[in-house]
């Protein structure tokens, strides 16, 4: 027990130098994770700063002055153009110089004054539906602002129920704030799978490996010889990751980190798991690299990062389950933001158990046929 | 002086061995054909941005007439699921368990307030993911503005102001993400095959020194890129050419630019990844760093970084300038451009030209970069 205690740690050692002796190796180790979390961070984002919008206001009165005022007074739109005829507003949406054109016909106040609805036309560039559906909704807003205006000053009676809104766990709904806890998981699941999958190929490649097996080494040692430092990397990284949100993004940490830890253990040790099962069936490192990528292709897409869960169809969702990265993102974002405990994380947990420990006892197993 | 002859046998020989080493590697297939297939049905079906039923754990307070028939406005709703709870403590227990994405609270004197003129009632929701709870708070506005209008009748049109928003979507009139996202689609197929293959190959080249055999016979560097590009361009246009088809027959995205300016455009696109691979495995010489470095210089930026599921409008100052140095955003607005909105001169051309000069510059540095020389 004690002697096998030794060998692990002497692998675990042999693994630690492979990796980071080389300066340029250990670059790539750490530099990615934090570059991409900053990146990222910054760009990974559904709200909009800034709509570039032209206008072709054919009533020139007071009324559509003010309104376009308060959208300029708005801070996110930004007028690119004032146009003179209907005819230039494709150009302007074409060269995609405006995002949005309003166009206010001549008879804006003259209907606003007679209590008609006054009809403002907009036209948005759909080639991202999702932004254009962004800007339109705050557009929306102003106007629903410039409506309350006019109506308390023009003595009109205000809606009868007011809706207030309000945000738990993110008080801004700023996106960044479930985006870069998600990172934590994303970008790790990234490192780990590669870099354990790529370190056995490696081996294989150059003949290590079969070195290794005529050791007195039992196909266990092997395994949790590769597999240790690969998780001690991926917690690494992911508290690189963990302290950029907290101290460079200043995303309030509200949870338990010995909650978040466990979680993260748990999620490596799948993701290093199948990082082993991908270089069992990888004869070299260009085979582990392009298998192991096919896997984190769809992980990353259908893990809830960018679009979510729920949308996608029964038959994905069902498929996803082996998908250590859907449980991850949901560990980080609600111990990070919700303050969730161990008791409510247990459909997270035990999955995460469940496929750490199939493909960490298939690496094994293989191992030992490989030395049959 | 047959030169010429010869320059094209050795080309040809090369490629010919090339080419068999991709066909016999499966996961160079697996790359260039399962890769794109994956990600069509992964698109296609997989990624959606619209919001289906959310459930909204309703706490009513008041317990009035009035109170009930705005919880009733919301059961109708065919957007909301509502489940009764009696207290908001109750309420966010639900969300925290994620058996709600939200709460709606009527506080105790809504019915009394709400005959005085402003009442107010508290729609929560979790912020957890902000894109989507922001997607609650406008359906949310639906049923209240039902409910006004029917229950408080007087007030006529109150769901619409005295200004009443007309909006058209130009491009994607039917408000399809499939519409923006099978041009993205094509772009990080071309990019996982020109760069990501093309670096794994090369580096293994010089990591197994099978490079610097061939640098003792005949070949000359220029040769040698030229049979390295042929087969991976071969491959990348296969995954075009999957996706195009895709696109057409599956998602039926309208192409309302020229078909030969879009093969143009991906062409070139082509070319800057193959460009990137070929460059990066010529500096690093290391199937590990190569494959790093160009999943971080190419992919992922390409993912994150072109406009294709983010807006770049939505970027700091500071890291849209970043962008500008990534290909992968002038070839998104170009595919986007010529789906969607057609052959529009003023976003083509300059694009185009950016695109070629990169992919020109990136060439002449690999030529440069590989020396037929043992280190």
């Amino acid at each position: 027990m004690r002697s096998s205690l030794y060998r692990i740690l002497a692998l675990i050692q042999k693994e630690f130098l492979a990796v980071l002796k080389d300066p340029r190796s250990r670059t790539i180790i750490f530099l990615p994770p934090i570059l991409q979390s900053l990146l990222f961070g910054y760009a990974a984002s559904f709200d909009l700063n800034s709509v570039p919008y032209a206008v072709l206001d054919q009533d020139h009165s007071a009324a559509s002055a003010a309104l376009l005022s308060r959208l300029d007074g708005s801070g996110v739109f930004h007028r690119q153009a004032d146009l003179a005829r209907a005819g230039d507003i494709s150009a302007l949406i074409n060269s995609s110089r405006a995002l949005l054109v309003i166009q206010i016909g001549q008879d804006f106040e003259r209907h606003l004054v007679m209590g008609e609805p006054a009809l403002v036309q907009v036209v948005a560039d759909g080639r991202n539906s999702n932004t254009a559906g962004t800007a339109m909704g705050y557009f929306g807003n102003v106007v629903d602002e410039f409506n309350a205006d006019w109506r308390s000053g023009h003595g009109q009676a205000g809606p009868p129920v007011q809706i207030v809104m309000r945000s738990w766990y993110n008080p801004n709904l700023d996106s960044r704030w479930g985006m870069v806890p998600s990172l934590i998981g994303t970008l790790t699941l990234v490192g780990a799978m590669m870099l354990t999958a790529m370190s056995v190929a490696r081996e294989r490649e150059q003949g290590t490996f079969d070195q290794l097996l005529v050791t007195p080494f039992r196909p266990f040692e092997i395994m949790a010889g590769k597999a240790i430092p690969n998780v001690a990397i991926g917690l690494a990284q992911s508290t690189t990751i963990l302290l950029i949100a907290q101290f460079w993004f200043h995303i309030p940490f509200s949870g338990s980190f010995v909650v978040l830890y466990s979680g993260l253990g748990l999620f490596l040790m799948a993701a290093v798991g199948l990082g082993l099962l991908v270089s069992s069936i990888a004869a070299t490192m260009q085979q582990a690299m392009l298998y192991a990528f096919l896997l984190i292709m769809p992980f990353a897409l259908l893990s809830g990062l960018v679009t979510p869960v729920k949308t996608m169809p029964e038959f994905l969702q069902s498929a996803l389950l082996i998908n250590p990265l859907l449980y991850a993102l949901d560990i980080t974002k609600r111990v990070y933001l919700e303050n969730a405990g161990f008791a409510q994380l247990v459909p997270d947990f035990a999955p995460l158990a469940a496929i750490g420990a199939v493909t960490l006892s298939f690496a094994a197993w293989f191992f030992r046929k490989r030395l049959a | 002086m047959n030169d010429w002859s010869a320059v094209l046998r050795r080309i040809r020989a090369l490629t010919v061995k090339e080419t068999r080493q991709v066909l016999r590697d499966p996961s160079s297939v697996a790359i260039g054909v399962a890769f794109p297939l994956m990600m069509i049905l992964l698109f296609g079906y997989g990624l959606s941005l619209d919001v289906t039923r959310v459930t909204i754990a309703a706490v009513d307070l008041d317990a009035s007439s009035d109170s009930a028939a705005l919880v009733g406005a919301f059961r109708l709703s065919p957007y909301f699921q509502v489940i009764a709870v009696h207290s908001i403590a109750e309420a966010r227990t639900l969300v925290l368990d994620r058996r709600a994405d939200g709460a709606l609270l009527i506080s105790s004197d809504f019915s009394r307030r709400w005959h005085h003129g402003g009442a107010q009632v508290q729609v929560l929701v979790n912020g957890t993911d902000a894109n989507q709870a922001r997607i609650m708070q406008a359906y949310a506005q639906g049923p209240v503005a039902n409910w006004s209008a029917e229950y408080a009748g007087s007030v006529g049109n109150a769901s619409t102001g005295p200004v009443v928003v007309v909006d058209r979507m130009w491009f994607n009139e039917s408000n399809d993400s499939h519409y923006f996202l099978v041009p993205g689609l094509i772009v990080l197929v071309m990019t996982i095959i020109g760069a990501f293959l093309t670096a794994m190959v090369v580096a293994r080249e010089w990591e197994r020194g099978t490079l610097e055999a061939l640098f003792v016979t005949p070949v000359r560097v220029g040769e040698f890129l030229i049979s390295k590009l042929l087969p991976y361009f071969g491959l990348g246009m296969t995954g075009f050419v999957l996706c195009l088809l895709a696109g057409k027959f599956l998602f039926h995205v309208p192409l309302r630019g020229s078909l030969p300016l879009l093969c143009l455009a991906s062409t070139t696109y082509l070319l800057v990844t193959l460009g990137i691979g070929l460059l990066v495995s010529t500096l690093v010489k290391s199937q590990f760093l190569a494959s790093q470095l160009v999943l971080l210089l190419t992919y992922l930026p390409a993912m994150m970084l072109s406009g294709l599921v983010f807006d770049l409008r939505s970027m700091p100052a500071f890291i849209q300038g970043v962008t500008y140095a990534i290909p992968a955003r002038y070839a998104v607005a170009l595919l986007q451009t010529l789906y969607l909105a057609g052959d529009v001169g003023s976003t083509i051309w300059p694009k185009l030209a950016v695109l070629t000069a990169m992919a020109v510059g990136l060439l002449i540095l690999t030529r440069l970069a590989t020396r037929k020389r043992l280190s």
